[in-house]
């Protein structure tokens, strides 16, 4: 038992309260340099497409809009960007679908040899880049196939099942079997079952994976500049003009990426959250 | 109550009867993408085997390969080259501790100490994605480049000499690799840290732990799926990287990766590139199988 | 029936030589039963006892091993659960979280075809009074408005046998008290058959008009509550439902209506009527609140110690140590004010003969009385 001593306590002096806060809030602060660290690159690329820069941007020369009214202004970099998207969206749908497939099989049922679908899916996430190009590449020279944007999608759609079955798996693992027996005991057949329940439910997994292969596909330079021959995409176009400097354009567009992403996903955010508010 | 859930949950009737069935529909699903996988997956893969044991005929035009069953490739392959094999190791290595010591508070953070700006936040961490990534790493470049802001303020304090460079230099390999891979880290830290029950955390302090030993004896072994998926995640890229050792380094920094790019595309060596490639991946994956089997966890697979 | 997918059987469920074998286990072992229509009946056991397996089969998300289970004249042992005029009121409630509370009723009548729903549905809320919640979704209800959209969901289908699988297990008890009442009167507003998988005896004795106590995947036994709590017939049933004071003893002689039985050296009578066995060795059973304190009832072991005392409000529950150093369980009402027997007090027991049942004495005295109440 401590005895309660009526005198006040010392009043904490000013350095003694401040270093308190500071331990208390050592983690918080660590986080955010942390985040400083992650933003720094992105936001010098975004102050450098106000860079006057002419054909170099490699020093700050003035302030301009002119980048931004006219992103397409550099030679070649909108249609490296058309076909990064192009690519993107197509091998999204593809990675997609297939990978949303070996999800379920994999999720739903019983079958023999699941231990080499498994291995098959996770081998590729544990290949290097380098390697899943390169191998790539010599298969299509091997079948005297030229690479382009044919190859791209191939390969884009390779890497990229596995991040999906990973993600579309998790949120299959996470249901509740009751529900599909619930609506099964409520007249519902296997495919009305799953059209109703199992589908809507998995959805916001395979948005998430479809999201996540469009990323992966969008920013991928390695595996790509080994099988797109002369198919310029969004990021080989910045590697190749980095040797005599990238131009303004380039930070417009991958500025706008940025922004585009971050609008998307935070709207995304108020709107499930309005509806919450609302019903409530 | 949390325990108690669990078990519930464990108990919960298993499958409803069309999965225990054995039916055709599974062999269905899986075949569209494992075809695709065999197909341009495997078969890459053997033919990057069998392209590794080529040779080029006496006289024969450059590319031109014929299977020979060379396998002393791989010694002439890894015996030139051991350095920058050596090199990819360290610095995958390097720049997944720092990329965990890093991302772990971060994820912490966000996990017990974000409240409402959690998802915000973890939005953050994956925002810098969407920049393309070679832009950022540009970014890097120019920024620590020589006549950037951070050598200019280094040179200007006493204890640096003024030809000091930041550039071209290992740390600026590690450096870049570290930030490059950062999102890989934090997510599955997260993910892992998210699943914790905060009570588990307060129990242990009602059990005389303190903070640190918390810490150590409860927030740790339950994070380590997490810390097992983000360490496999930075360091297998990593150590195939070759973009940070191309743009931020010198001929000194060069990693396997650029060996490989530079014998495919420049030198036209196939049979070295599909011989390094090979014994890449054959370490890398060596090494996360022992890595899962040390750490017991095969929640990755 | 609107839907010729469904059968349109009906008439009492049977099940007939059930068995359900699982690798290791035997779930359900040889089970007979048949429910009267429209009756309310419960399935009442500890966790593992095969209640939970029994229900599942009817609900055809498990198939049987062996037997069979038919409604009326139609067997549906192995019909599909969207064939069988059977819903089921999951443990906990496995409703669509994706759906409004509307969509969620409306969902088996849509999937049979039936065009207005609206109708139906608005009904079906009124009958559990959470029409106000039609456009919410189920996350945003409290545990017991779930629960009562899991029941409109399930009788919204005019089934034939409506299963509830441990329907109040998430509730608190204040909750589950007013719930219970609830079903009972939607049960009769219906008419529908009803059964309640429960291990919680005072659950089915509350709602159920007919009790099956199942142990090990048998049936113990069945009948009304009073039924199996005035007469069990097994040890089992005894310790299980309420709780039972059992002493072991040797039968002297029948003659008449009551039987002779000596008790650790002391006579007692038991009306033959009350005998579960025609052996010599029984078990004497008394329900606690049957012994009277120092009273002069005709059945008289004489005096014991009082080694416990709970006041309980109504009444008070004792522990008194008996000559032959056995505990036996007394409840005295409170009828007059708060009792002045204290720990340490010798008292006399004594109780009436017809208050005396009598089981086969090869039991486990404890059989069914250690086994978890409150285990899933």
């Amino acid at each position: 038992m401590k005895t309660t001593t009526l005198a006040p306590a010392p009043m904490p002096t000013l350095s003694h309260r401040a270093s308190r806060w500071f331990a208390r809030n050592l983690i918080r602060i660590y986080a955010a340099l942390a985040f400083i660290y992650l933003f720094i690159p992105v936001a010098y690329t975004f102050a450098f497409s106000f860079n006057d820069a002419g054909k170099s941007n490699l020093i700050w020369k003035g302030f301009t809009l002119d980048n931004w009214k006219n992103p397409c202004g550099a030679p070649e970099v909108c249609s490296a960007l058309g076909n990064s998207l192009k690519i993107g969206l197509i091998s999204t749908i593809l990675a997609t679908i297939l990978g949303t497939m070996i999800a379920f099989a994999l999720g739903r049922y019983r079958f023999k040899g699941r231990s080499v679908i498994n291995l098959l899916i996770f081998l590729p996430m544990a290949t290097p880049e380098v390697v899943l190009g390169a191998s790539l590449l010599a298969m299509f020279l091997n079948f005297r196939i030229n690479p382009g944007m044919t190859t791209i999608i191939i390969a884009h759609v390779m890497f990229c099942i596995s991040f999906v079955v990973v993600t579309v798996k998790a949120r299959i693992a996470s249901l509740d079997p009751r529900l599909e027996q619930a609506a099964m005991d409520l007249y519902a057949n296997e495919r009305e079952t799953f059209r109703y329940i199992t589908l809507p439910l998995v959805m916001p997994g395979i948005a998430g994976a479809a999201l996540l292969s469009f990323s992966l596909s969008f920013d991928d330079f390695i595996i790509t500049n080994f099988n797109s021959g002369t198919v310029a995409t969004f990021p080989k176009f910045v590697y190749v003009s980095a040797a005599r400097g990238i131009p303004a354009q380039a930070n417009v567009i991958g500025s706008s990426m940025f922004f585009i992403a971050l609008i998307i996903v935070v709207v995304g955010q108020i709107i499930s959250r309005r509806k919450k508010l609302k019903v409530n | 109550m949390a325990f108690l859930h669990a078990t519930t949950h464990a108990s919960a009737p298993a499958i409803d009867n069309a999965a225990k069935k054995r039916s055709l529909t599974p062999y269905l699903l899986l075949l569209p993408g494992m075809v695709w996988l065999i197909g341009f997956f495997v078969l890459p893969i053997a033919t990057l085997a069998s392209t590794s044991t080529m040779t080029r005929p006496e006289g024969a035009a450059v590319g031109t390969y014929v299977q020979s069953l060379r396998f002393q490739n791989y010694l002439d392959a890894f015996s030139a080259n051991k350095d920058q094999f050596l090199r990819s190791f360290i610095y995958a290595g390097i720049a997944t501790l720092l990329a965990l010591a890093i991302a772990y508070p971060l994820a912490y953070m966000i996990a017990f100490k974000a409240g409402k700006m959690r998802s915000f936040l973890l939005v953050l961490v994956v925002a810098p994605f969407f920049t393309s990534f070679l832009l950022r790493t540009i970014a890097w470049t120019q920024i620590l480049g020589d006549e950037g802001p951070v050598v200019s303020f280094l040179k200007a304090l006493p204890f640096f000499s003024n030809d000091i460079r930041l550039t071209s230099t290992p740390f600026a390999v590690v450096s870049g690799l570290t930030y490059n891979f950062l999102p890989f880290m934090t997510l599955p830290l997260y993910a892992s840290l998210e699943r914790i029950d905060p009570r588990t955390l307060e129990a242990a302090g009602d059990l005389y732990a303190n903070g640190l030993t918390t810490f150590r004896r409860v927030t740790v072994p339950l994070s380590m799926p997490g810390v097992v998926a983000g360490t496999l995640l930075t360091f297998i890229p990593a150590a195939g990287d070759y973009v940070n050792a191309y743009l931020l380094g010198n001929p000194n920094t060069r990693m396997i990766g650029n060996v490989i790019d530079s014998r495919f595309f420049a030198i036209v060596d196939y049979p070295t590139a599909a011989a390094l490639s090979f014994t890449l991946m054959a370490a890398i994956l060596i090494l996360v199988t022992l890595y899962i089997r040390k750490s017991g966890t095969d929640e990755l697979v | 029936m609107s839907n010729p997918k469904v059968s349109d059987s009906r008439g009492d469920l049977h099940l007939n030589r059930l068995t359900k074998r699982f690798a290791d286990f035997i779930a359900v072992d040889d089970l007979s039963l048949t429910v009267p229509r429209g009756s309310f009946f419960a399935l009442l056991g500890p966790s593992g006892c095969g209640k939970t397996t029994t229900l599942r089969m009817i609900a055809g998300l498990e198939e049987p091993t062996q037997g069979m289970i038919s409604i009326g004249d139609t067997d549906i042992t192995t019909a599909k659960p969207y064939r069988r005029p059977v819903n089921t009121v999951f443990q906990n409630y496995a409703l669509f979280p994706h759906l409004t509370i509307f969509e969620n009723i409306a969902f088996g009548l849509r999937r049979r075809g039936v065009k207005d729903v609206k109708k139906d549905v608005d009904n079906v809320l009124e009958l559990v009074e959470l029409g106000h919640l039609a456009e919410r979704k189920p996350n945003q209800l409290s545990g017991g408005q779930q629960q009562r959209i899991a029941v409109a969901r399930a009788i919204v289908n005019k089934p034939e046998v409506l299963l509830l699988d441990e329907p109040l297990g998430a509730l608190d008890l204040k909750l589950r008290r007013q719930m219970q009442i609830e079903l009972k009167r939607i049960q009769m507003e219906v008419g529908i058959t009803f059964i309640h998988v429960t291990h919680d005896q005072e659950e089915a004795m509350t709602m159920a008009d007919t009790i099956a106590v199942m142990n090990q995947g048998k049936i113990e036994q069945m009948g009304s509550p009073a039924e199996l709590y005035e007469s069990p017939k097994t040890a089992f049933v005894a310790n299980f439902l309420g709780q039972s004071n059992l002493i072991k003893g040797k039968v002297n002689s029948r003659s008449g209506t009551n039987a002779s039985v000596k008790i650790h050296g002391i006579d007692i009578e038991v009306p033959i009527a009350r005998m579960a066995s025609h052996g010599d060795r029984v078990l004497i059973g008394v329900r606690p609140e049957k012994l009277n304190i120092n009273a002069n009832s005709k059945n008289s072991i004489g005096n014991g110690t009082v080694t416990d005392a709970s006041f309980v409000g109504v009444s008070t529950q004792y522990l008194v140590k008996t000559s032959w150093n056995e505990e036996l369980v007394v409840f005295e009402q409170n009828d007059a004010g708060a009792p002045d027997i204290k720990v340490g007090d010798t008292v006399s027991i004594s109780w009436e003969p017809a208050h005396t049942f009598a089981l086969d004495g090869d039991q486990d005295l404890s059989a069914g009385a250690d086994v978890d109440h409150e285990a899933d």
